[in-house]
């Protein structure tokens, strides 16, 4: 199998390495070679964040390159416009529709743009973006915007839903496996 | 059973695997869950020292004294540890010892892009270079055995794609090593008639070292379709080039980075038309190339600046790059990384700030108090430089102006510039930010925390004792969320005619055990739009339709804004 790329993109602190580990533990158990490269130290800290997930037969380089995602997870609006160059002719962007404003905004030095999914579209970019944030407070907690855009991803996998329940269970403690569970599944419906 | 994990924790196994029994570390990123990860094997005694100097040389103690030890650490580090280095690679070891080095190419998080495979070349060390996880696993157990069999300390080399990316590793078990301890002073102790019979038993090793090199297996060519060009690599560099070219033309890949071989190299370079050099950052098995004799493609093509990608290869190498994908026409604005809201530094920067004070500033969170709208500093260049430059800025000058510095890099080389600052009598007044841990890397604990790497409570160093007892007599503790208080404490010891001390104490707001208030709420009424608040540069307030708003999912209530609000518009909610 030809190397399937996923980035996922955010704001410093969202959450993004337990998405990548969620994906990275469920990829494991279907036999795949896999890299994931996470970000860690100083751009954690509210800066933009990018983990790149990698699958297929044999898999060398660990990052994600111009031109090559099949699917870019945004976890922030602006983020997903940011790394639109990224991503494969035929890719998807599925994004979180909530908007964070980085610091050259609030001192308002520069501006949040408006109307980015609309102009993704019109760019000829496959968004798929919704409110991930409604549904993570829907679940019991703002925190769970991981859980649900990664449910929401699934939709564009052949994986099972068990298959997928089973890596959640893996990657979460189990007094949050509940909010988790049901975050997913909103995700995936949504 | 097969599992995914980081390139830092895959040494870690290594390091249980192995027997290394003595770990310490000062923590740097891309390094630092090296350490964290092989303290939680019960078999393993880790942790953290004050400064990769001291970690290294208790690393060399425990293998002095027979353990398999190990200290890990990024490459401005080594620097730091670069005395002990030079020495122990002329004493060797008795049980082995592995030293990690991680170098950060594209400064995802440093200061500087120094190569650290010259200290191999340098300090005469062998360095072994792993491309992924289950590389970085073997490497780590190889080390410890070429350490004893060669009487080295043995180099591992990592970087930032190594150590953040998870891969595929194979776990296995855990053998013991351990060697007797018998005094021997010819080796181990380096005054000059010992260190001139020392010497040449290093070059010795060195040359077996390239014997070693010559036939190992970690050193491996990897046979191509087209002998038009054969490509020598290593580490990330290997991963960018297979994944560009597959196999279409024959690689060296390099496993261990120092020495070299020789005949290897010359023998690869002879059986195709052309060779080229694929290495992050200097020029540096290139020039080995050279001095063989052969003239490889190397600098002249790849960038000795930032690291590589595989569209960047492909690009070099003329293969075909992907089409990127659609820029966007709308200026996306950056999102560099910020003081939490909450930080416990923002208050005390403020102050700086707004009172235009010169200052030098040093390594950690409050480094980011450097960009606007704070603007609060004047210098950072490494771990301890805010107290030495400090005094020399004021002894030079005359003019007024402080260091700040956190409790960690306060003592892992603050001390001895603050011992200085007081025996030179220098007018320094040196700001410890004390968030009770080591906030950048991740929270990991030190010596002024009370607790060690284990999470076990441990003996806490007492900085306002410390600090006078090294002759400062003027030591102010404040609390950094009372703007008045820090105002007052500045302006009076600024005017002070002697060195001070002041503690900006509150802990890391990220910290678990600390409690956050409730979000403040603006009263839009009283809100005057006047934009005081938004000095502080805190990532929880915005102005939206031309009045302030607090990010309820962010703010934790620290009040620092309020305080600034002259129009009493933002309050706790139980103010209201």
């Amino acid at each position: 199998m030809k190397t399937k790329n996923v980035m996922i993109v955010g704001v410093g602190g969202q959450g993004s390495l337990l998405a990548s580990k969620l994906l990275g533990r469920l990829l494991l158990t279907k036999g795949y070679d896999i890299k994931v490269s996470e970000v860690h130290g100083m751009s954690q800290r509210g800066g933009s964040v990018v983990t790149y997930v990698r699958f297929g037969d044999k898999v060398y380089s660990p990052i994600i390159d111009k031109g090559e995602a099949d699917y870019i997870v945004s976890f922030e609006l602006l983020e997903a416009a940011r790394w639109t160059e990224y991503l494969k002719p035929d890719g998807k962007i599925v994004a979180n529709t909530q908007q964070i404003n980085p610091m050259p905004v609030i001192t308002g030095a520069q501006t949040y743009p408006t109307e980015l999914v609309a102009k993704m579209q019109a760019a000829g970019i496959d968004v798929d973006a919704f409110d991930a944030l409604k549904l993570a407070e829907e679940a019991g907690s703002s925190k769970a915007v991981n859980i649900v855009l990664m449910g929401h991803l699934s939709r564009y996998f052949d994986f099972t839903l068990e298959e997928w329940m089973d890596a959640i269970e893996q990657s979460v403690p189990s007094k949050f496996l509940e909010l988790n569970k049901k975050a997913f599944l909103l995700g995936r419906e949504a | 059973m097969k599992t995914l994990m980081l390139g830092n924790e895959a040494v870690a196994r290594g390091l249980y695997e192995a027997g290394c029994s003595f770990v310490s570390s000062y923590p740097g990123t891309p390094s630092t869950e090296i350490t964290e990860a092989v303290a939680k094997y019960p078999e393993v005694y880790a942790e953290w020292a004050p400064n990769e100097k001291v970690a290294m040389e208790a690393a060399f103690g425990a293998s002095l004294s027979g353990s398999r030890s190990f200290c890990g650490m990024k490459h401005v580090g080594l620097n730091v540890a670069a005395d002990p280095l030079f020495t122990i690679a002329y004493t060797g070891v008795n049980a082995g010892m592995v030293i990690a080095v991680a170098d950060d190419a594209g400064m995802h998080s440093s200061q500087n892009e120094q190569d650290s495979r010259h200290y191999a070349r340098a300090a005469k060390i062998p360095m072994l270079e792993p491309a992924d996880s289950a590389e970085a696993l073997a490497f780590t157990k190889l080390a410890y055995d070429l350490s004893e069999e060669f009487d080295t300390p043995v180099l591992l080399k990592m970087c930032t794609r190594v150590s953040h990316s998870q891969s595929v590793i194979e776990p296995g078990e855990r053998t013991e090593h351990s060697k007797e301890y018998e005094k021997t002073p010819q080796k181990y102790i380096m005054m000059p008639g010992n260190a001139k019979r020392r010497h040449p038993v290093v070059e010795a090793r060195t040359q077996a070292l390239v014997e070693y090199a010559e036939t190992a297996a970690v050193n491996r060519v990897e046979e191509g379709k087209e002998r038009t060009l054969g490509i020598i690599t290593s580490s990330t560099a290997y991963q960018y080039v297979k994944e560009v070219c597959g196999d279409k033309y024959p690689v060296l890949k390099l496993g261990m980075i120092w020495p070299l071989p020789v005949k290897k190299i010359l023998d690869f370079a002879a059986s195709v038309d052309q060779i080229c050099v694929v290495e992050e950052l200097d020029s540096f098995v290139e020039t080995h190339c050279r001095e063989l004799g052969l003239s490889p493609i190397g600098k002249e093509t790849f960038p000795c600046i930032d690291e590589f990608s595989q569209n960047l290869v492909a690009e070099k190498l003329n293969e075909s790059v992907p089409v990127a994908g659609v820029k966007l026409e709308e200026a996306i604005p950056a999102r560099p990384p910020v003081m939490c809201a909450g930080c416990p530094h923002r208050g005390l920067l403020y102050t700086l700030a707004k009172n235009k004070i010169t200052a030098l500033g040093d390594i950690g969170c409050y480094t980011l108090g450097a960009v606007p709208p704070l603007g609060a500093l004047d210098s950072t260049i490494c771990m301890g430089a805010s107290i030495s430059g400090l005094h020399g800025f004021t002894k030079a000058s005359g003019k007024k102006a402080v260091a700040v510095i956190g409790d960690s890099t306060f003592m892992h080389s603050g001390v001895t510039g603050l011992i200085n600052a007081a025996y030179n009598e220098s007018n320094s007044t040196v700001i410890i930010v004390d968030n009770s841990i080591t906030g950048m890397t991740g929270h990991q604990q030190n010596p002024t925390t009370g607790f060690n790497l284990k999470g076990d409570p441990c003996t806490k160093i007492d900085l306002e004792t410390l600090c006078k007892a090294v002759g400062i007599r003027r030591v102010r503790v404040v609390d950094p969320y009372d703007l008045a208080a820090c105002d007052a404490v500045i302006k009076e010891e600024l005017a002070a005619d002697e060195p001070s001390v002041i503690i900006s104490r509150r802990p890391c707001a990220l910290l678990k055990y600390v409690k956050h208030n409730k979000p403040l709420v603006v009263d839009a009424d009283k809100c005057k739009s006047c934009k005081m608040c938004m000095k502080i540069g805190c990532p929880a307030i915005s102005m939206v339709d031309g009045k302030a708003k607090v990010d309820n999912t962010l703010c934790t209530g620290c009040g620092v804004c309020a305080q600034l609000c002259k129009f009493d518009a933002l309050k706790a909610p139980e103010e209201v």
